[in-house]
C-alpha cells in the first residue's frame, strides 16, 4: 500500500484518541526523510557542553540530526555552530572529534575559515578569482540560534523557533535538576572526559521515547537487578530514597517533552544513600540537606528519566548523563553520551560516579546492553508488510492524568499522571507522539506555537 | 630482563604464552565464563578505552585516559565478575539467547620477561584480535584491535593481571559489547 504523507495523514499514524500509534511512523523511509526536514530543522537540539570548548580556538564536532555541525569557540571567545561542510564543494571541514585551532582549512580545494566562520583563505584568490570573489558571502553556514543553558549547549536551524527556555516551558524544573549541582547550586555541574558514540539498529524514536518515561519495561533489566550494580549495592539505582514517596508521570504534551519522578512525602527527610563507599555517602547526604535547606518544596522531586523533544533524553539522578539519539536512516540510531558530576565534590566521588556510570551505561553497560537489544528487535520485527498494519498500543493509563497535581502545597505544572499504585503509564509517550504529528504536520512555529493561543494545533 | 640473550628460552616462554592465551579464548568461546573468571588475577585491572579522531601532532589525546574518563571498560575483578553473573541469569537479553563467538588470537609478541625468560613469573605481551560474533539468526558483528597483557604466575600457573584493548572503531559499530575481549 503506498502512502502518500500530505499533512493530515498524520492524525491518522498518530491515533490520539485512542491511543495507537502506526509501526509506519518507524520504519517508513518517506517518513523518516520528512521528519529530517520537520523535525531536525525547527527543535531545539542538543549540541554539547561548554566545557568541552573552554578556550579561544577549541572545537568540538557534533551532529544536529543527520548532519554534522560543528561547535567551537572563537578567538573574543564567543561561542558559535556552524554546518560542518566547506562553501565551495561541500567537504567536511573538519574530521576531528575534537582539538583546538586557528582555523578549519577545508582538505579539498583549501578554502580555509576563522573560528568565527568568516572565509579567510581562498588557493589562487588573485589569479583564478581574480580578487572578484566576495568572501564576506561565503562564510560557514551558522546556526541561527544557539544558547548555553547552565553550560548545555543547544541551537536550533529556525531562525523563528521561540527562545529556548518558552521551548522549554515548564520543563525546567527537571532540566534545571540535571544541570545544576546536587546541592541545589546553580549550574554546579561538569563532563566528564570522553564521549560515548555507538550505534543502534533501530529508529530514534525507540529510545526517546524509553527514556520519557517508560516504568513498564522493568523486565528488561532483571538480570542487573539480580546481579546489583547499583550505588549501595544492590539493584541498579538506590531505592531507598523513594519510600513512601508518590510515583509521578509528568508530561507537557504542548511540547512534547515528558519525564517520571519520584515525590517524596512533606515530613520526608534526607535519607543516606550512595552505600558503597561512607565518603560518598556522606557528600551526597550533606548535598541532600544543603539541597532541601535551598529548594523547599522542591526538593521533594527525586527526578528519573525524561526526554526533551524530539532526541534528547537524560538521567539527572543515577547515572547522571545525557543522551542525544541521532537518527542515521529509518533504522539506524547513532547514540551519544555525555556524563555529569558535581564540580566541587571530591575526588573520591567523582571517581565512585565515574566507575558507576561506566559499569551501569552505554554498550558495555550492564543496565543498557538489554534496552539495546529490546530496541533492535522490537524495530526490525515491526518492518514487514504485516506487522506494519497494526499500530502499537499506548493505553496504559488513557484519562487518568490531571493538570491541576498539588500535593501538600506543591504544584506541580504539565499532565500529570499518578503512577503509585499503577507502576506504570503511557502518558508521557502519548504527549511525545502527539507532538510529533504536530511537528509534522505544522507550517511554521507560529501553528507549532501552540501554547500561545491556548490550544492544540491539530 | 634479558629477552634477547636467551633465545631458547624465549621460544619455549612464547610457546607457553601462546598455549596459555588460546587455552582463554576456548574458555571463553566455549561459554566457561566462570573457568574465565579464575585465570584472572584477584588485582587485575581490564581497560578498553574510547578512541577519537585528533590531529597529527596530538595522537596522546587519541585514546580516553584510564581511571580519569569515561571508557568502555575500566574494571577490576568485582564487575567483570558481575558481568558473568549476569549472563549467567539467563536473563541477560542481550545475551540470551547466548552469542555465537570466536577469539582469534595473533601476532603474539612478548614484550618483557621478568626475571628472565627461562624463569618468567611474570610478562608483558602484545597481540593482535579478531572478535567474530554472530547472534540470533544473521546479526554479526566483527571487532578488530590490539591487546596488551600482563601475565604473572600464580603457584606456576599463569594468571592475567592487566588487559588493554585497543579497538580499532571510533564510533562503536556494535550496538553493545557483552562479551570479553
Amino acid at each position: 500500500m503506498a502512502i502518500t504523507f500530505q499533512p493530515s495523514a498524520y492524525s491518522g499514524l498518530v491515533d490520539q484518541e485512542n491511543g495507537m500509534v502506526s509501526r509506519e511512523i518507524f520504519v517508513n523511509s518517506d517518513i523518516y526523510a520528512e521528519e529530517q526536514e520537520r523535525i531536525f530543522t525547527r527543535a531545539w537540539l542538543f549540541v554539547g557542553h561548554e566545557s568541552q570548548v573552554e578556550k579561544p580556538g577549541d572545537f568540538f564536532v557534533s551532529s544536529m540530526g543527520e548532519e554534522s555541525v560543528i561547535l567551537c569557540r572563537d578567538r573574543e571567545g564567543e561561542i558559535h555552530v556552524f554546518l560542518n561542510s566547506c562553501m565551495h564543494r561541500g567537504m567536511k571541514v573538519c574530521r576531528y572529534d575534537e582539538g583546538n585551532t586557528p582555523i578549519f582549512t577545508c582538505p579539498y580545494h583549501g578554502w580555509s575559515f576563522a573560528t568565527d566562520g568568516a572565509l579567510v583563505g581562498v588557493p589562487f584568490y588573485k589569479d583564478a578569482y581574480h580578487e572578484e570573489l566576495d568572501k564576506s558571502q561565503w562564510s560557514l553556514i551558522r546556526v541561527p540560534r544557539m544558547i548555553n543553558y547552565k553550560g548545555g549547549i543547544w541551537a536550533s536551524w529556525d531562525p523563528n523557533a521561540p527562545d529556548f527556555l518558552e521551548y522549554i516551558g515548564g520543563f525546567k524544573t527537571y532540566l534545571d535538576i540535571l544541570f545544576d549541582g546536587w546541592d541545589g547550586s546553580e549550574g554546579g555541574t561538569e563532563l566528564i572526559g570522553g564521549i560515548e558514540k555507538w550505534m543502534v539498529p533501530s529508529n530514534w524514536k525507540f529510545p526517546a521515547e524509553n527514556f520519557i518515561g517508560d516504568r513498564y519495561h522493568n523486565i528488561s533489566h532483571r538480570s542487573v537487578d539480580l546481579v546489583g550494580i547499583g550505588p549501595s549495592g544492590q539493584g541498579r539505582r538506590d531505592n531507598r530514597e523513594r519510600e513512601g514517596a508518590k510515583s509521578l508521570d509528568v508530561s507537557f504534551p504542548e511540547r512534547g517533552h515528558g519525564t517520571v519522578m519520584f515525590l517524596r512525602p512533606e515530613d520526608a527527610q534526607p535519607v543516606e544513600s550512595y552505600q558503597n563507599d561512607p565518603v560518598v555517602a556522606e557528600y551526597f547526604y550533606q548535598c541532600e540537606i544543603a539541597r532541601k535547606e535551598r529548594q523547599g518544596q522542591l526538593w521533594r522531586i527525586l527526578a528519573g528519566p525524561g526526554t526533551i523533544f524530539p532526541n534528547m533524553s537524560f538521567l539527572p539522578r543515577q547515572p547522571r548523563s545525557i543522551a542525544v539519539w541521532h537518527p542515521r536512516g529509518p533504522d539506524q540510531t547513532e547514540v551519544w553520551r555525555w556524563f555529569l558530576v558535581d564540580k566541587t565534590a571530591p575526588p573520591e566521588v567523582k571517581e565512585f560516579l565515574r566507575q558507576y556510570y561506566i559499569r551501569y551505561s552505554g554498550p558495555a553497560g550492564l543496565t543498557e546492553q538489554d534496552d539495546m537489544e529490546n530496541w533492535n528487535y522490537a524495530h526490525s520485527a515491526s518492518r514487514g508488510a504485516m506487522a506494519r498494519r497494526h499500530h502499537y498500543n499506548y493505553q496504559m493509563g488513557m484519562g487518568y492524568a490531571v493538570t491541576d497535581f498539588e500535593d501538600g502545597g506543591l504544584k506541580l505544572d504539565g499532565t500529570v499522571l499518578d503512577t503509585t499504585k499503577a507502576r506504570a503509564g503511557e502518558q508521557n509517550q502519548r504527549g511525545f507522539y502527539s507532538r510529533w504529528r504536530e511537528f509534522m504536520a505544522a507550517r511554521d512555529w507560529d501553528e507549532l506555537a501552540t501554547w500561545r493561543k491556548g490550544g492544540s494545533a491539530c | 630482563m634479558a629477552v634477547a640473550n636467551d633465545p631458547l628460552a624465549m621460544l619455549l616462554l612464547k610457546q607457553d604464552v601462546e598455549a596459555f592465551l588460546y587455552h582463554e579464548a576456548n574458555l571463553l568461546d566455549d561459554r566457561r565464563y566462570e573457568e574465565w573468571l579464575e585465570l584472572l588475577t584477584d588485582d587485575v585491572r581490564y581497560w578498553v578505552p574510547m578512541r577519537r579522531n585528533v590531529k597529527f601532532g596530538e595522537l596522546e589525546r587519541e585514546f580516553t585516559r584510564e581511571g580519569q574518563d569515561i571508557n568502555w571498560f575500566d574494571e577490576g575483578k568485582v564487575t567483570l565478575t558481575q558481568r558473568v553473573r549476569q549472563i549467567l541469569t539467563g536473563v541477560h537479553w542481550a545475551e540470551e539467547p547466548l552469542s555465537r563467538i570466536s577469539h582469534l588470537v595473533t601476532n603474539v609478541e612478548i614484550l618483557d620477561a621478568d626475571p628472565t625468560p627461562a624463569e618468567a613469573g611474570q610478562v608483558s605481551l602484545r597481540c593482535r584480535f579478531i572478535i567474530y560474533r554472530n547472534r540470533v539468526e544473521t546479526e554479526t558483528d566483527i571487532l578488530v584491535g590490539r591487546r596488551e597483557d600482563t601475565l604473572r604466575r600464580v603457584d606456576g600457573d599463569w594468571r592475567i593481571a592487566q588487559r588493554q584493548v585497543f579497538l580499532d572503531q571510533n564510533v562503536l559499530l556494535a550496538k553493545n559489547l557483552t562479551f570479553f575481549f
